[in-house]
């Protein structure tokens, strides 16, 4: 063995699980170096104080009991949604067709509100309203998944295609029910009567909605984890073969899985629709779909981690907001931060799952094996 | 393990270092706990949310607000957001909060019924008058008429232009590029016609409709499709550059809306109408500094005269000789009453002449003409609610398409 390797400057070693307190510390790194290009990158850029940019982030989000309540507002639908993608996503079933599962379950509400107004009491109405809504995410979602399991279809792309299609049946509606004609929106919906929305709770403009989706966070953990749905989900997730081998019908679990997962996305509709905006717009979604793919990924598909992943993002955007009314930036540069922000949380997942070994001078390799 | 201890402490002292900045309040004078609150679609890059931002801005300077007293939220949809911006503002102070788009009138009269101590501005709106809530208001101006005098300016252009043998006075075609088949643009291509053709008599005019207030694309498409079909002159109401750079590249006059075009356009641009918020803003903020909120109108419609109505300076580059000379003229028409836009005897409908509209002035589910708009021979156009409602198809008009959203 006389013969020198060449040895090259980095190895990058797959780790064993770490410590929580590690993983963790690393993620704080991560945050605190993020914060730290932020800050540079606005001192450079706006000459702005970033502290100050920070303590602004900070109040625009947590600053009154109001902006409090709209955060876990934000934070229970974005929660709702990322739970629904979670079931699929675990199962590898790439469902990206939420934001077109939220719109079909709004669109529903919306058309019970509208259509069966003087129709049905209201209290037989909200429950229409909640079937309908459940029911219509549940099939935007269940064709895909109809599709995959008995031709094998690519549903990255189909469930990226229903989200058009599902736009596009949100526009043609809201021409046929837009008040006043020619204006292209629906406006609050039975306003003055308040029929079919959701009951508030004393003067908690937000806190329905907030319960039912801490409710369905706890379920939805003991589904993944203490149920033998749960468990056949994984093992899809982890190998269909195994999963046929050991008796499990692969085809059933996909469908079931997915009608769960438009459900889900459904009564986010539902909770937007009825709930909080009591209307209909093409954007009530506002690109939440495709954040709540992110959302689960970040918390590992554990429901309970998502409570966290959501409120950062949900921070995030809230901060945004506020930094750039308080300093007059532009929405881009608030969108900026944002993405400095997650890029380095998401990186840094990197660090904590490999280990980065440079290579040690007039040593062989080998110290790979110290940890 | 130490390590990991250190970096959590720098961490907390990072933050604890943030909640410091936070605390930044400084003592004023007397009314300095007076606050005005905007919510905005968009931001300045829209030339529709510019005009409200830069009006916004000019009204709380000469009021003498200083920059704490006024805070303007932008990027605030259409949706339960603008609800919660308008309270958020509520909470922050503000005395009177104000929206500039048509889709936030619903959810800033939620907010009006929930804080009654607070008035509640929305401009382009239609349910302030029929809603009978005290602090809650629209407001609109007769931008038809700013139309009407850029329509004169088009119709010199024209008829400088046949006189020049460019084309003959049967060919005079005008196209516009609307947004959507809705009153607002109805009533406002309509003006521009109206104007054109009280000068150059044999003007026609093409309309196509792109379905969107912003698309720069479909605008520019509309317009060219306009110039192939025709068109020796444009002019457009949606809220991009996309129709104006589509005339300058091919070389054909344009008259523009919501500001200048000149520095894109500087060969085809004439003239541009706009609304300048200025005055409504500075009355409406000044009545509530007074404690005056009853002199407030539920709906507000600014003219000429307020100084609401206001077009830019003629482009002698492109224009016609004598253009300005001729549209002080026409204003000044305007102003003392004797020329009305909508007058019965220069338009027809179906070869017929009006003597009867029911037009659809309150906002309701039936969409039926409820209010007789035609009296004393012209169409009394934002007089019984600031926005606009005449939506009728004159003759000289064709529709090349319709877009209803």
């Amino acid at each position: 063995m006389n013969k020198r390797e060449k040895e090259p400057l980095l190895h990058i070693v797959k780790r064993d699980t770490l410590p929580w307190y590690r993983a963790w510390g690393i993620r704080a790194i991560a945050i605190v170096a993020a914060l730290l290009l932020c800050a540079l990158i606005t001192a450079v850029c706006t000459g702005q104080n970033p502290l100050e940019v920070y303590a602004t982030m900070l109040s625009g989000a947590f600053g009154s009991p109001r902006r409090v309540w709209i955060l876990l507002q934000n934070l229970a639908i974005l929660l709702c949604i990322s739970l629904a993608v979670t079931p699929a996503f675990k199962m590898r079933f790439w469902n990206i067709g939420a934001e077109g599962q939220v719109l079909a379950g709004g669109l529903a509400a919306a058309a019970c509100m509208i259509c069966l107004a003087d129709k049905l009491p209201n209290a037989l109405l909200l429950v229409v309203i909640a079937v309908a809504g459940v029911l219509a995410g549940a099939i935007w979602a269940v064709i895909p998944a109809l599709f995959k399991a008995k031709w094998n279809t690519n549903e990255t792309l189909f469930t990226l295609m229903m989200n058009y299609v599902a736009t596009q049946l949100v526009a043609f509606f809201i021409i046929i029910w837009e008040v006043p004609k020619g204006s292209g929106k629906v406006g609050i919906i039975n306003q003055s009567t308040e029929i079919g929305w959701l009951p508030q709770i004393g003067s908690y403009k937000y806190l329905l909605n907030i319960l039912i989706v801490a409710v369905l966070t706890v379920l939805v953990y003991i589904y993944l984890n203490y149920s033998k749905h749960g468990y056949e989900i994984s093992v899809v997730g982890e190998s269909e073969r195994t999963a046929r081998y050991v008796g499990i019908k692969v085809e059933k679990v996909i469908i079931r899985t997915m009608l769960l997962s438009g459900a889900l996305c459904g009564v986010a509709g539902v909770l937007l629709v009825s709930g909080t905006d009591h209307t209909i717009t093409t954007t009530i979604a506002g690109g939440q779909g495709f954040t709540a793919v992110m959302v689960s990924w970040l918390a590992k598909f554990n429901p309970l981690s998502m409570i966290f992943t959501s409120l950062l993002l949900v921070f995030l955007n809230r901060g945004a907001l506020e930094i750039s009314t308080v300093f007059g930036f532009n929405q881009s540069f608030a969108d900026i931060l944002s993405g400095i922000i997650i890029f380095f949380i998401i990186g840094c997942e990197f660090f904590i799952s490999y280990r980065v070994s440079f290579r040690k001078p007039a040593r062989k390799a080998g110290g790979a094996e110290h940890v | 393990m130490k390590k990991y201890v250190a970096m959590l402490l720098a961490l907390v002292m990072v933050f604890a270092l943030c909640a410091c900045g936070s605390k930044t309040d400084d003592a004023g004078s007397a009314d300095a706990d007076f606050k005005v609150g905007f919510i905005c679609l968009h931001d300045e890059n829209s030339t529709y949310d510019k005009n409200f931002i830069d009006a916004a801005k000019a009204a709380c300077a000469n009021l003498g607000l200083s920059e704490d007293q006024y805070i303007i939220k932008t990027g605030i949809p259409e949706g339960q957001e603008c609800y919660n911006a308008a309270a958020e503002l509520v909470d922050a102070g503000c005395s009177v909060v104000f929206a500039d788009s048509f889709g936030h009138e619903d959810f800033m009269i939620q907010a009006a019924k929930e804080f009654p101590d607070v008035q509640f501005c929305h401009a382009t709106g239609t349910r302030a008058h029929t809603e009978g809530l005290s602090n809650y208001h629209n407001a609109f101006a007769s931008i038809y008429e700013g139309r009407y005098l850029a329509g004169v300016a088009a119709g010199l252009k024209l008829n400088e232009m046949i006189a020049a043998g460019d084309f003959t006075a049967d060919e005079a075609k005008m196209g516009y590029v609307g947004a959507f088949t809705y009153a607002e643009v109805i009533s406002g291509y309509t003006a521009f016609f109206l104007g054109a053709r009280s000068v150059c008599p044999t003007v026609t005019m093409d309309v196509t409709f792109t379905g969107s207030w912003y698309d720069e694309a479909l605008e520019k498409e509309g317009a060219n499709k306009l110039i192939d079909g025709g068109c020796k002159l444009i002019s457009q109401h949606a809220d991009s550059m996309g129709a104006p750079t589509a005339c300058e590249t091919r070389g054909i006059p344009n008259v523009s809306y919501n500001g200048s075009t000149e520095s894109a356009c500087p060969n085809t641009f004439i003239v541009s109408s706009r609304i300048d918020w200025t005055p409504y803003y500075e009355m409406v903020i000044k009545a509530v500094m007074d404690g005056n909120t009853a002199s407030l109108e539920s709906d507000w419609t600014g003219t000429l005269a307020t100084g609401s109505v206001v077009l830019t300076d003629v482009n002698e580059k492109a224009a016609a000789a004598g253009t300005a000379d001729k549209i002080a003229e026409v204003k000044a028409a305007l102003e003392d009453g004797s020329l009305h836009v909508f007058d019965t005897a220069v338009f027809t409908v179906d070869s017929k002449t009006l003597d009867s509209y029911m037009a659809d002035v309150d906002t309701d589910a039936n969409f039926e003409g409820d209010t007789e708009a035609i009296a004393d021979g012209y169409f009394h156009e934002s007089e019984f609610r600031s926005a606009p409602y005449f939506d009728l198809q004159i003759d000289g008009i064709q529709m090349l398409d319709t877009n209803f959203g």
